[in-house]
């Protein structure tokens, strides 16, 4: 048995996946990226491995993506994470054409063929806003730890508007409602609302055409997943391996590649 | 076969060095106008109005020019700051900015000193023309000079000559070009002279025909030149020296080098796979590496919409009749300044229109910070092209001028995206 793996360095956490030759995941790993990118994507992979039971050596290629793609020193070639996206999302939900990967400090819409090809794709500028970088500082004003923000935000009676999506006033106008006396659930449900129609502009751009899957480190929030189903009025599809897409699609051009089968051109040919 | 020069060797890549060599000349020339003390005529590129200054020999003065070669010459933050210090907001064009630190500089410029404004001419192709030269007005008080050109303002409703309201706006356009005749006159002590006109516009014909034919050569497979770094060296030459006999031997020279590198089969790059077009004004704080962005994955752009607006809708090759020089001067400009408004509102139309003959791949769409004039209307302009053709467009937002708002691993990740996308397409298309 061959084994492929995946691994995306994320601006806040490193994912690693490792695919056998049936694209059946045996191995994954989450950690914090940290100030070390490269032991990063070393720590990520080791522990996937480890989970897997699978040795080093029977891992015959590895994608790097994400911003420190590059950094992946084990990598054989690098893709960017917009086509790992939409390459896993495709894989593990078949009927995607669209894609919101919600990062640390990216928000990506991608719009994708039935292979997972990139048709279109948007992402917000230089600044951080409507990222989960907002939500971060919006965790810290409220001393709330982030995996508790979605919770607590479906616990809102009435959503207070959020008028910035900026990460650097986040936390100012954040505090000022919390002064106003606005409860915190209420005042989180509006930061999701906020980050949701942010990036409802991006897929708008590229155009949402069913179904739609959510990807990234945010799509792990119920929050924010209850917040994009209202506003788009559909489901969006999210799972286990969500948080993970990105690994799973470089793991999936690592194993086009190993078995030189379809779209291996993204794999094979490496930026330079 | 166009173009078969006696002694080859030396053709390939004479147009960049010599364009080069006269846009230094150029600042020289310029720099000497400044030491003396003598002022120049400030203009702009979409509507220089040349053709009249020669007649008085005014040197010329191009700002947008002065200020990207800060960028280019990585010293822009240093401007951009100086002007933010005196009030200018991080939001206003970048151009207007660094060329605000020049005049507070003194002319200073790593170009060589650039004179002061004696003159402004400007037309309304950009609105920031208008505020930018009443900058210069309330410090020099010098005469400002706007030419209204009635451009396109209903999509594909152009009028041409014969239409009733062509000759309207043609009458328009002539009874302006005689009050800047009027304003030369007073500003150089020199009468109008008619024939010398008919020379500048001569030399100006020479230009915009061989600009046309230079443009349509990159046609070829593989491309003959980077519509994004080459084209940028012609640009410089069509905008300094437009009217003048250097330029047209210039540009003529030009269309003898990209012949002869089609007919041999000579690319712009080492291996071209994708060819693509370029919509905006260049990324030039990272000028060189945003070109190899593309490069490096076999990108190369074959045309720009920048070539047609920033040249002044030369591009179109309008050639003047020398029997009516004031008329044809008249109609030439309405025509040239109008497509170079509509190749910034109304570029998806040209895309569409060169998306066989170029075997375009991709467009790559930058809108700029500094710029709402060109940016403005992309969004829609990309989404309308998207509809018409199937072809995939890249959207890159960046900077001309100011770095603080050029991120180049967000723009890398999205180039490199963008040609993973190209790369799979086409080998779907090759299995299929």
């Amino acid at each position: 048995m061959a084994y492929a793996a995946g691994v995306d360095v994320g601006s806040t956490q490193t994912k690693a996946v490792i695919l056998d030759e049936g694209r059946k995941i045996v191995g994954r790993a989450l950690i914090d990226t940290g100030a070390n990118v490269v032991s990063a994507a070393e720590n990520a992979y080791v522990e996937a491995l480890r989970e897997s039971g699978v040795q080093e050596e029977e891992v015959e290629y590895v994608v790097g993506t994400g911003y420190g793609r590059y950094r992946v020193t084990f990598g054989d070639t690098q893709v960017t994470e917009i086509s790992c996206h939409g390459r896993g999302s495709v894989h593990m939900f078949p009927q995607t054409r669209t894609v919101l990967d919600m990062g640390g400090q990216d928000t990506k819409a991608i719009r994708v063929g039935a292979a997972g090809e990139i048709l279109d794709f948007c992402m917000n500028d230089k600044c951080a806003a409507g990222t989960g970088r907002f939500l971060g500082a919006a965790a810290t004003a409220l001393e709330i730890p982030i995996g508790e923000l979605g919770p607590t935000a479906l616990r809102a009676e009435k959503a207070v508007r959020i008028s910035t999506t900026c990460t650097v006033f986040a936390e100012s106008e954040v505090l000022s409602w919390l002064g106003k006396g606005k409860r915190t659930e209420d005042i989180l449900l509006g930061v999701h609302q906020s980050i949701a129609a942010r990036s409802i502009s991006l897929l708008r751009r590229v155009g949402v055409e069913q179904e739609l899957t959510f990807t990234g480190g945010v799509a792990r929030n119920v929050g924010m997943i209850h917040a994009l189903n209202r506003a788009l009025g559909l489901q969006v599809n999210v799972g286990d391996e969500s948080h993970f897409m990105g690994a799973i699609g470089a793991a999936l051009f690592a194993l086009d590649h190993l078995l030189g089968s379809r779209i291996p051109a993204s794999a094979r040919e490496t930026t330079a | 076969m166009d173009g078969a020069p006696s002694n080859p060797q030396p053709i390939v890549g004479r147009a960049n060095r010599d364009g080069a060599d006269l846009f230094r000349r150029w600042y020289q020339d310029l720099a000497r106008v400044a030491e003396s003390g003598a002022g120049a005529a400030y203009v702009f590129v979409m509507g220089s109005m040349a053709e009249v200054l020669r007649v008085f020999d005014l040197p010329m003065v191009f700002p947008e020019i002065n200020s990207l070669q800060t960028a280019v010459r990585r010293v822009a933050d240093q401007y951009l700051s100086q002007a933010e210090d005196e009030g200018y907001s991080p939001d206003i064009c970048g151009y207007v900015k660094a060329d605000v630190a020049v005049q507070l500089r003194g002319g200073e410029h790593p170009m060589g000193r650039i004179p002061r404004p004696s003159l402004a001419v400007l037309t309304n192709a950009c609105n920031t023309y208008i505020k930018w030269a009443e900058i210069w007005e309330r410090m020099y008080h010098v005469p400002v000079f706007v030419l209204d050109v009635p451009g396109t303002r209903a999509g594909g409703a152009q009028t041409w000559p014969g239409h009733p309201d062509f000759e309207t706006d043609r009458r328009y356009v002539a009874s302006q070009i005689q009050e800047l005749i009027a304003i030369c006159e007073q500003v150089t002590s020199r009468r109008f002279d008619i024939d010398r006109l008919r020379e500048v516009l001569g030399y100006a014909n020479q230009m915009s025909g061989s600009w046309r034919r230079a443009l349509e050569l990159n046609q070829s497979v593989p491309a003959v030149f980077s519509a994004l770094t080459d084209g940028t060296i012609y640009l410089g030459v069509s905008n300094a020296f437009r009217g003048t006999a250097e330029g047209s031997e210039y540009f003529a020279q030009l269309v003898e080098e990209m012949a002869y590198k089609a007919a041999h089969g000579i690319g712009t790059i080492q291996e071209e796979k994708h060819r693509l077009v370029f919509v905006g004004v260049p990324c030039y704080p990272i000028f060189r590496r945003f070109y190899e962005l593309f490069a490096e994955w076999g990108g190369v752009f074959v045309s720009s919409t920048y070539l047609w607006f920033a040249s002044g809708g030369t591009n179109l090759g309008f050639e003047y009749d020398l029997r009516q020089p004031l008329e044809s001067l008249a109609e030439g400009v309405l025509i040239s300044v109008r497509h170079a408004m509509d190749s910034m509102f109304y570029q998806d139309r040209m895309l569409d229109e060169m998306a066989e003959p170029f075997g375009v791949d991709g467009v790559v769409y930058h809108p700029i910070k500094s710029c709402r004039t060109v940016s403005t209307g992309l969004a829609d302009s990309r989404r309308a092209f998207m509809q018409a053709r199937d072809i995939p467009c890249l959207f890159i937002e960046s900077d001309m001028m100011d770095k603080r708002v050029v991120s180049e691993a967000q723009m890398k990740n999205r180039i490199d995206a963008f040609f993973e996308g190209l790369n799979a397409r086409k080998l779907q298309r090759a299995v299929a």
